[in-house]
């Protein structure tokens, strides 16, 4: 019995020390050199693996930053400034910070003012949709509704309101990863900066329709008159093929153009206020009848000049 | 009964073919007609008309925008009065020509009477030129231009003609009207199709839910003096008039993937092809007028219509009495491939084989529910590929798998979706698959090309 | 007509829906469980009801309350779960067995991992096999049946399991045979021993052809299940006849008809293609016919079925349908 139990112990030692001679010379042979960065760096991304960086994963993120020269190119928008001024640190290098964005969606055609044309029994997908045709809904540009965006959206940021029949954005909750974007078949989300304290401007539309057209198509259609563009005193407001566009880098928040705009395609959104659209009609014309003023004396002055 | 038919898949949808008693009438001219540039595969057709000119039916009024395209000629005698885009049926901007009518009076040398012409020209370039210049496409779904079928590059030789009479869609009976109605016309343009191709045998391949025009066609062909064609009878299945299942079925060849019927010595053709080919070579008659059978079982007027290229779908609707009540969907072409129409006010095409109504009862899809992995999509599958492993890659954009499993080779026959019990959207995700997967293989042949050193130049016309 | 209908192509459908599928089965069934009716009476229409019963009820419940989900017992699917599952069960087993079966049928087998179509096993053998192995003697044991309308038939222990047993103690196969009386014209219509889905071959089999008519289930599982184990019996047979049973004994007995029509053939958790299908049935084939001469348990339909599940999803991938235009 005893003679049992020493020989049981005595093979299995031996054969464990066998064993582990082999696994250590197989692992010095075949161990593969890495950069130890690169772990570091993994453990500081937040670990999503959502792909809003351009890249596969946090992985593939960290085993490019590695090598990259600068981090430019590379830019988490998940964990934001936090995240990236720990990856430059662990590297060693400086990293300038960005502005955190929000996906923002550019289409407000709610049910009631976007008439509904056909009825749609294709597979519920917008991608599905939008290689068939424009779409049910007067509007070829507008929202389709199936809700692609929020199946792409890996941290439950979007989601539809059956009563509008379009996505909502929670802003605490967005990372700007722009997965959305990417499943938009439409290109109806753009990224675009927070604003401070969250507050922005934009045209929540992306009707290219001449004026007439894109108003039939929707009431809350951007028709392209201009009159935004007029009213900007920051020139932040470009028209292009009937369609007006904020540049948020020099939008400087005095929502006159979202006063002045006649279908309500501009939205401002987070501002403490509520608009107070006849105040700011009114400031802005006594500034016109001002600069009307001005410019005739201007003129005159030009003249006399030539 | 007949035993012709393709080795793999297929389904038996009930054949509907309640329009086939209707003989073929003329349609008034409509008012205006819409002609789109792109009504063929290939590059647009570019307008050689201006805004103000006047037009004579069977006038050119576009021409081929490269080597595969066609003419476009006007199939009324009036005004341009537009050429700008247009929304078509699925409501997608095309450029259109606008005609307004102004009477029926046609280009001279066109021979509009009835008589039969059976003496068939000698020299095959002037017939296969006056096949380009009569802007003859395929008329049984995909619109291909005749004249470059009708020119195999070289090394590959044409064995057989077939005549495409299948028409194994429910509901359509154009084709079926064309063959009893103009069989002998059908017969010559076959008999020119087989001159063109040096004398090759012809097979007309007819289903046998139309004995009529089988036993008509070989009458015709008993007392026309042409020799080496005859009728082959076809089981029903759909789908049977799909040009790789018709080879399959006819001469028990399989066209590979990618490759074209010529590859396997065939060359096909449909039935209106053939008339049209007829119309042009024998009469010096362009391609502006097209059959289309005006259908449904909730439509009381059912008709096939000879219907000028360009009349807007409401014109001929409302001419037999308008949109039915039960009526929930309008479709261009059959039930199993034609295309849902979300804009009434869209014109017919050269390919316009039907309208047809559906109730909201036929058509109406029941709520996707989970795949039971029957494999009944598989079964049905003509190319023999696994739709429900194509869907789930084609969700997943899994391109390598995609093509791996052969997603270019769909057809979009539509047999899957047909057939799948728990209605689960099958060919509507495996389409978005089919086309990435068709786009990549073109991306990597393009870098092949771009990357190949020098290429020899008959290489570059065997592609074609 | 209001609005159009626009949807991509097809825009007609085939009539078949998974209920209507599941339908075409019942019916299929329903010659077996009328022939078990009239063979165990009130008790097995009992167990029956008792076992559909708690297959839908579960199914309900856990969509509703645990899932979320919309219900799925419309698809009719648990109704075949029940009866299969009733089937597999001797007559005599207490009523509330079927309820325990149930709960590994749908609770365990089908619904945990995710309901109709995700199921790797087949749902009515996990819960047979887990009261055989929980509850032994009640699916084992044996009564003289009070049949309706006082049917005759045969009756004792199982075919199978008097073989196994005299074998144990070294008798023959023949001498066995000749002292249970087995006869195979009996065999084929009343074969009393076990559960309901082992009494009548012949309707059984009526099942099956109306199964293929309809078109709802092909030939080449159960065909190549019935050709491997007819050929492995006829080979063990020939090399020892004193030692194992003969290829029409091993037809007939057991629940091989019932597995072999309508357990193996289950959508889900049998191979898409057909060679996938004849590989898998050739597996389920020679593994019941192993346990049955050499296993501990008399019977391994069973068991060759559920391992043969597992291999499945290999045989999905290995087996392709033949394309068209390739080699």
């Amino acid at each position: 019995m005893t003679s049992t139990i020493i020989w049981t112990i005595a093979v299995v030692t031996v054969l464990g020390a066998l064993l582990a001679l082999i696994l250590f010379f197989v692992a010095k042979k075949f161990m593969v050199r890495e950069d130890p960065r690169i772990d570091l760096v993994e453990k500081a991304m937040p670990g999503a693996n959502c792909g809003g960086c351009g890249f596969a994963g946090c992985r593939a993120f960290a085993e490019s930053a590695v090598k990259a020269p600068n981090l430019d190119s590379h830019f988490c928008p998940v964990g934001g400034n936090d995240t990236m001024a720990k990856v430059a640190e662990i590297l060693g290098i400086e990293v300038k910070a960005q502005a955190p964005r929000v996906a923002v969606l550019r289409c407000n055609g709610e049910c009631g003012v976007r008439p509904v044309v056909n009825d749609y029994d294709g597979a519920p997908t917008c991608k599905v949709k939008a290689s068939l045709y424009p779409g049910d809904t007067a509007c070829a540009f507008g929202c389709l509704g199936c809700g692609d965006c929020a199946q792409a959206c890996s941290f439950g940021a979007l989601s539809m309101d059956p009563s509008t029949g379009l996505p909502v954005v929670d802003e605490a909750k967005c990372t700007a990863c722009g997965a959305c974007a990417k499943a938009c078949p439409k290109g109806l989300i753009e990224l675009r900066p927070k604003g401070p304290r969250g507050m922005r401007e934009f045209v929540s539309c992306m009707n290219k329709d001449k004026g007439p057209a894109a108003k039939k198509a929707c009431g809350n259609a951007c028709i392209g008159c201009g009159i935004c563009v007029k009213t900007c005193t920051h020139d932040a407001i470009t028209l292009e093929a009937n369609l007006a566009y904020i540049d948020p880098a020099k939008c400087k928040l005095c929502r006159e153009c979202e006063a002045m705009c006649p279908t309500g395609a501009i939205h401002g959104v987070n501002f403490p206020k509520p608009l107070d659209k006849d105040a700011v009609k009114a400031r802005i014309k006594e500034r016109q009848a001002k600069a009307s003023v001005i410019s005739s004396e201007a003129e005159k002055s030009q003249k006399k000049e030539d | 009964m007949s035993k012709h038919t393709f080795s793999i898949g297929g389904v038996h949808p009930h054949d509907s073919k309640i329009s086939r008693d209707c003989a073929i009438q003329q349609l008034p001219i409509p008012p205006a007609v819409y002609l789109s540039l792109s009504q063929h595969i290939g590059a647009p057709a570019k307008p050689v008309v201006d805004v103000g000119d006047k037009v004579l039916a069977g006038q050119v009024i576009a021409e081929p925008g490269g080597f595969v395209s066609a003419f476009i000629h006007s199939p009324v005698s009036g005004t341009v009065k537009s050429i700008g885009p247009r929304k078509d049926l699925a409501g997608i901007p095309s450029t259109c020509i606008e005609i307004e009518t102004e009477g029926d009076e046609w280009a001279p040398g066109i021979d509009l009477s009835d008589t039969l012409v059976t003496e068939i020209p000698a020299d095959n370039k002037a017939i296969i030129e006056k096949i380009r210049l009569a802007g003859v496409v395929g008329l049984g779904g995909a619109t291909f231009p005749t004249h470059v079928k009708l020119m195999p590059p070289p090394g590959s030789k044409c064995e057989m003609v077939i005549i495409n009479g299948c028409e194994c869609e429910p509901y359509l009976t154009s084709d079926f009207r064309v063959l009893l109605e103009k069989g002998e016309q059908v017969v010559v343009g076959a008999a020119i199709l087989q001159q063109v191709m040096g004398g090759v045998p012809v097979t007309i391949a007819i289903e046998v839910n139309k004995p009529e025009a089988i036993k008509h066609i070989r009458e015709v062909i008993g007392k026309l003096p042409y020799k080496n064609i005859e009728v082959m009878p076809m089981k029903m299945r759909y789908p049977q008039g799909s040009e790789k299942q018709l080879i399959d079925a006819v001469m028990h060849r399989q066209v590979g993937s990618g490759a074209l019927p010529i590859s396997v010595g065939a060359v096909v053709q449909n039935v209106g092809t053939t008339m049209a080919v007829y119309d042009a070579v024998q009469k010096n008659k362009p391609l502006v007028d097209n059959v289309v059978s005006i259908t449904g079982d909730c439509f009381p007027n059912q008709a096939n219509l000879q219907v000028r290229v360009g009349t807007p779908f409401r014109f001929i609707i409302d001419h037999l009495g308008g949109v039915p009540e039960d009526a929930a969907k309008l479709i261009s072409g059959g039930p199993m491939m034609g295309k849902a129409v979300a804009n009434m006010d869209a014109a017919t095409l050269k390919g316009t084989s039907a309208l047809l109504f559906l109730t909201e009862k036929q058509t109406r899809r029941a709520p996707e529910t989970s795949c039971i992995r029957c494999g009944k999509c598989a079964d049905a599958c003509p190319m023999g590929l696994e739709p429900f492993l194509l869907v789930k890659l084609a969700k997943a954009g899994d391109l390598e798998q995609l093509e791996k499993n052969a997603a270019q080779d769909c057809i979009e026959c539509g047999c899957c979706l047909y057939s799948c019990p728990a209605r689960i959207p099958l060919l509507d995700h495996i389409r978005l698959g089919k086309a990435a997967t068709l786009g990549a293989i073109r991306a990597r042949a393009a870098a092949a090309k771009a990357a190949a050193p020098v290429i020899p130049s008959n290489a570059e016309g065997s592609k074609k | 007509m209001e609005k159009l209908i626009v949807s991509p192509n097809p825009h007609i459908h085939s009539k078949d829906t998974t209920r209507s599928l599941m339908l075409d089965v019942i019916i299929a069934l329903c010659p077996a469980v009328l022939m078990s009716f009239v063979f165990y009476g009130w008790q097995e229409i009992l167990l029956m009801a008792v076992s559909v019963g708690s297959c839908l009820l579960l199914e309900w419940a856990i969509t509703k309350f645990l899932l979320k989900k919309r219900s799925t017992i419309g698809d009719l699917s648990a109704v075949v779960t029940g009866i299969l599952l009733a089937m597999n069960v001797p007559y005599t087993a207490p009523w509330w067995i079927m309820i325990v079966g149930a709960v590994v049928a749908i609770g365990i087998a089908k619904m945990s991992f995710g309901g109709i179509g995700q199921n790797i096993w087949n749902p009515a053998l996990v819960g047979r096999v887990f009261l055989l192995v929980s509850f032994p003697t009640y699916m084992t044991s044996w009564k003289e049946p009070h049949g309706l309308f006082g049917a005759d038939a045969i009756s004792g222990a199982t075919p199978l399991g008097a073989i196994k047993e005299g074998l144990l103690q070294g008798a023959s196969v023949q001498d066995i045979m000749a002292s249970g009386g087995y006869d195979y014209g009996i065999m084929l219509y009343a074969n009393l021993g076990g559960s309901a889905g082992e009494a009548c071959a012949i309707a059984l089999l009526l099942g099956f052809v109306y199964l293929l008519i309809r078109k709802v289930i092909k030939p080449w599982i159960t065909l190549s299940i019935f050709a491997t184990v007819a050929l492995t019996a006829l080979i063990f047979w020939g090399i020892n006849p004193e030692r194992f049973t003969g290829p029409v004994f091993n037809l007939l007995t057991g629940g091989l008809i019932l597995g072999a029509c309508f357990m193996a053939t289950d959508y889900v958790s049998s191979p898409m293609s057909v060679w996938g299908g004849v590989v898998f049935g050739v597996g389920i084939g020679f593994i019941t016919m192993m346990i049955r001469y050499f296993g501990a348990y008399p019977e391994g339909v069973s068991f060759a079925i559920l391992i043969m599940n597992s291999v499945v999803p290999l045989l999905n991938r290995w087996f392709h349908q033949k394309k068209f235009g390739r080699k």
